[in-house]
């Protein structure tokens, strides 16, 4: 249960080697005694992420999951739920290959858009719907500025995370009155394993940033989080471009 | 389906809500799911220990009558959602009086029983329960049984924060009353030493207080006992039994409660800017004994976020760990508008009973994540102490405590094993602290 601090007991991060997701279990941690199910492919990673929540003082559970492949993910969610209820859910996962490349390989855009999208809304809903039955727990899904309106450079990730973040509002709604809360995130670029070597565009941040605006953000109860807030003016900038100077940015 | 909340307005959770007649109550405890029932009174704990998120919430203040009430002995049977309020204005004007009084009288005398709670003359009127002489207790069976003290159901029953059935009725002895009118001695007392030598020494029959500034490091003593027929005002000597209950104001809504903060407040800590040392007043019986019943709603003031009362009790030899844990949230990163101190005599009647032999301090403070480090430390302390945190009060404390805390838990638990093997009976406080 989440505390008068809105401290959860246990959460669940599908996408179990996801920094930013770490990072928010790690935060947690720091306030309390915490339960992390970490959910995501067999990897050393994902060993290596357990045993340092581990270290930290966290009692770490790992669940396989592949966000990739909708039709394993009831029963991956249903052990992910066995161990007790889960106060949290963090949405995690995520692929952003290089653009031209996925261009070029039409199986490798549609993985793209099914983890990125298929993958979420097949987690979401598994998700609210346990949550449902519990009465209680937040759903938080890392969606990106990326989807407010996909640049000519990419696009392709953009418009799953634009689907997402259409996707994360309506579930918020639908979920109304049911004791689950959903928070949508909205990250600009941050610096991790997925965007190594990227050029770094203005407004980036870290991990542990995502990480304190999301725990902030559940305290508070708010539904939607951009990180950084600057995002959200550049976003509305963004949305506002006429489509011949978008064409024109990178 | 409704959201339900505490007191201190923690994150709400739904639950399907159901009221009724014991029949009714009985059919839904035989058929509940996996999220199991409980009972809920007022919702006047401050945490979650009056939610169950996903099961079946009891709503039992419907049920509030008085079954019968013996004007000669002081005896009365009451249905477990009768509010204190509503049986002071029954038994007062017959000159009879419940002998403990927790500070707000919109608690029901399920809830009363289920929290054992205590009043300002704990040591010497003992907690509730000690004044509870049977209750009907509906099991996980969906039978109902009288308990009565002989009954080990029932010392699991006081305290047991709703975890073992559904309190369905009780009989309470009364204590008689001379007048409706409470005698108030406030003492302006400077160092913790002189609070706690003027709590210690009480006289049998008076009610003792201490609030505290924590920042200043002194306090106002307050001291009360019902008052003599020639102390009540002349006005009302003709009729001295009249339960006088001011007419609460309400506070205002939510976005604006914020507002109302200072005056609250200010009310509750009206006198520890007392400029003379000691003030002797009269006052109505609901206006001495539950201040913060003026202002309805008065959660609100703390907003959205709502507020968290830290409550403890540590043994009468802890001084030093009492002293340590004022420094400590007199440190707190929100500030402490209420602080408040009181002596405890013995140990409740209950397995989880929260009274023992000692000083309790409850402390409330606005809900913040920043408190975690501060709560974990006293937590810490209190349990070092042999002390424990209230159950009907807790929002926030870390579950590894609970053993060292309450040495009764394990025989608590093995009844609740017996009594309610498929654990029928549960709430959101006892899945957070593992109960």
């Amino acid at each position: 249960m989440m505390d008068g601090l809105r401290r959860p007991q246990s959460m669940v991060l599908l996408g179990g080697t996801s920094e930013l997701g770490l990072a928010i279990a790690r935060r947690y941690l720091a306030m309390g005694p915490l339960r992390v199910v970490l959910a995501g492919r067999p990897s050393r990673l994902l060993e290596e992420a357990a045993a340092d929540l581990a270290a930290a003082g966290a009692q770490v559970e790992i669940v396989p999951f592949d966000a990739a492949e909708p039709a394993t993910h009831e029963a991956a969610l249903g052990a992910c739920f066995a161990g007790g209820d889960v106060d949290l859910a963090v949405v995690a996962f995520g692929l952003l290959p290089d653009q031209d490349t996925a261009l070029r390989d039409p199986a490798l855009a549609v993985r793209t858009a099914s983890v990125n999208y298929t993958g979420a809304v097949s987690a979401g809903v598994l998700l609210a719907r346990e949550m449902t039955v519990q009465g209680h727990g937040v759903i938080v899904v890392l969606s990106s500025v990326a989807g407010e309106r996909p640049r000519p450079a990419n696009f392709l990730y953009g418009s799953a995370k634009a689907g997402l973040t259409a996707f994360t509002r309506g579930l918020a709604g639908h979920l109304g009155g049911t004791g689950v809360r959903v928070l949508l995130v909205r990250a600009g670029f941050v610096h991790t394993r997925m965007t190594a070597g990227l050029s770094v565009p203005p407004l980036a941040t870290t991990p542990d940033a995502v990480a304190e605006a999301v725990v902030d953000a559940v305290w508070r109860g708010s539904g939607d989080v951009w990180v950084p807030r600057a995002a959200r003016p550049v976003a509305l900038l963004l949305r506002l471009l006429p489509h011949a100077v978008l064409r024109r940015l990178p | 389906m409704t959201l339900l909340t505490g007191w201190g307005r923690m994150e709400p959770t739904r639950s399907t809500v159901l009221s009724g007649d014991d029949e009714r109550l009985a059919d839904a405890v035989r058929g509940a799911g996996p999220r199991g029932v409980l009972a809920r009174g007022s919702g006047r704990s401050y945490g979650d220990a009056a939610g169950n998120s996903g099961g079946v919430v009891l709503d039992m203040t419907a049920r509030h009558r008085i079954l019968s009430f013996d004007r000669a002995a002081g005896l009365i049977r009451v249905e477990a959602g009768l509010t204190l309020d509503a049986l002071l204005r029954a038994v007062v004007p017959a000159g009879w009086c419940p002998p403990v009084l927790p500070g707000t009288a919109h608690v029901t005398v399920g809830g009363a029983i289920a929290a054992d709670v205590h009043g300002k003359n704990h040591a010497d009127a003992g907690s509730f329960g000690d004044h509870v002489t049977s209750v009907d207790l509906l099991t996980a069976d969906g039978t109902a049984h009288t308990l009565t003290h002989r009954d080990a159901l029932l010392r699991a029953t006081m305290g047991g924060m709703g975890l073992t059935g559904v309190v369905l009725r009780a009989d309470l002895r009364l204590r008689p009353l001379d007048t409706a009118w409470v005698t108030l001695v406030h003492r302006r007392v400077d160092g913790l030493r002189g609070l706690l030598d003027g709590l210690s020494a009480v006289a049998p029959g008076w009610h003792a207080v201490a609030r505290l500034d924590p920042s200043a490091g002194r306090g106002v003593l307050s001291l009360s006992a019902p008052a003599r027929l020639r102390e009540v005002p002349t006005v009302h000597r003709a009729e001295p039994l009249r339960y006088l209950a001011p007419r609460p104001l309400p506070c205002p809504p939510l976005p604006l409660a914020g507002l109302a903060r200072p005056r609250l407040v200010g009310a509750a800590n009206r006198l520890l800017g007392l400029g003379r040392r000691t003030v002797r007043e009269v006052r109505p019986l609901p206006v001495a004994m539950f201040p913060l019943d003026r202002i309805t709603g008065w959660n609100r003031v703390y907003g959205r976020s709502g507020l968290l009362q830290y409550q403890f009790v540590v043994p009468a030899s802890a001084e030093a760990e009492l002293a340590e844990a004022l420094r400590m949230v007199a440190g707190a990163p929100v500030g402490v508008p209420l602080l408040v101190l009181k002596r405890l005599g013995r140990a409740g009647p209950g397995l989880l009973s929260f009274p023992m032999d000692g000083w309790t301090l409850a402390a409330d403070f606005p809900a913040h994540p920043a408190l975690a480090p501060l709560l974990a430390r006293l937590d810490a302390l209190v349990a070092a102490a042999g002390g424990r945190v209230y159950l009907a009060k807790d929002a926030g404390t870390d579950p590894r405590h609970l053993p060292a805390m309450y040495p009764g838990l394990t025989e608590f638990r093995r009844l609740r094993g017996h009594w309610d093997p498929a654990g029928v009976f549960r709430s959101d406080l006892a899945r957070r602290l593992s109960l």
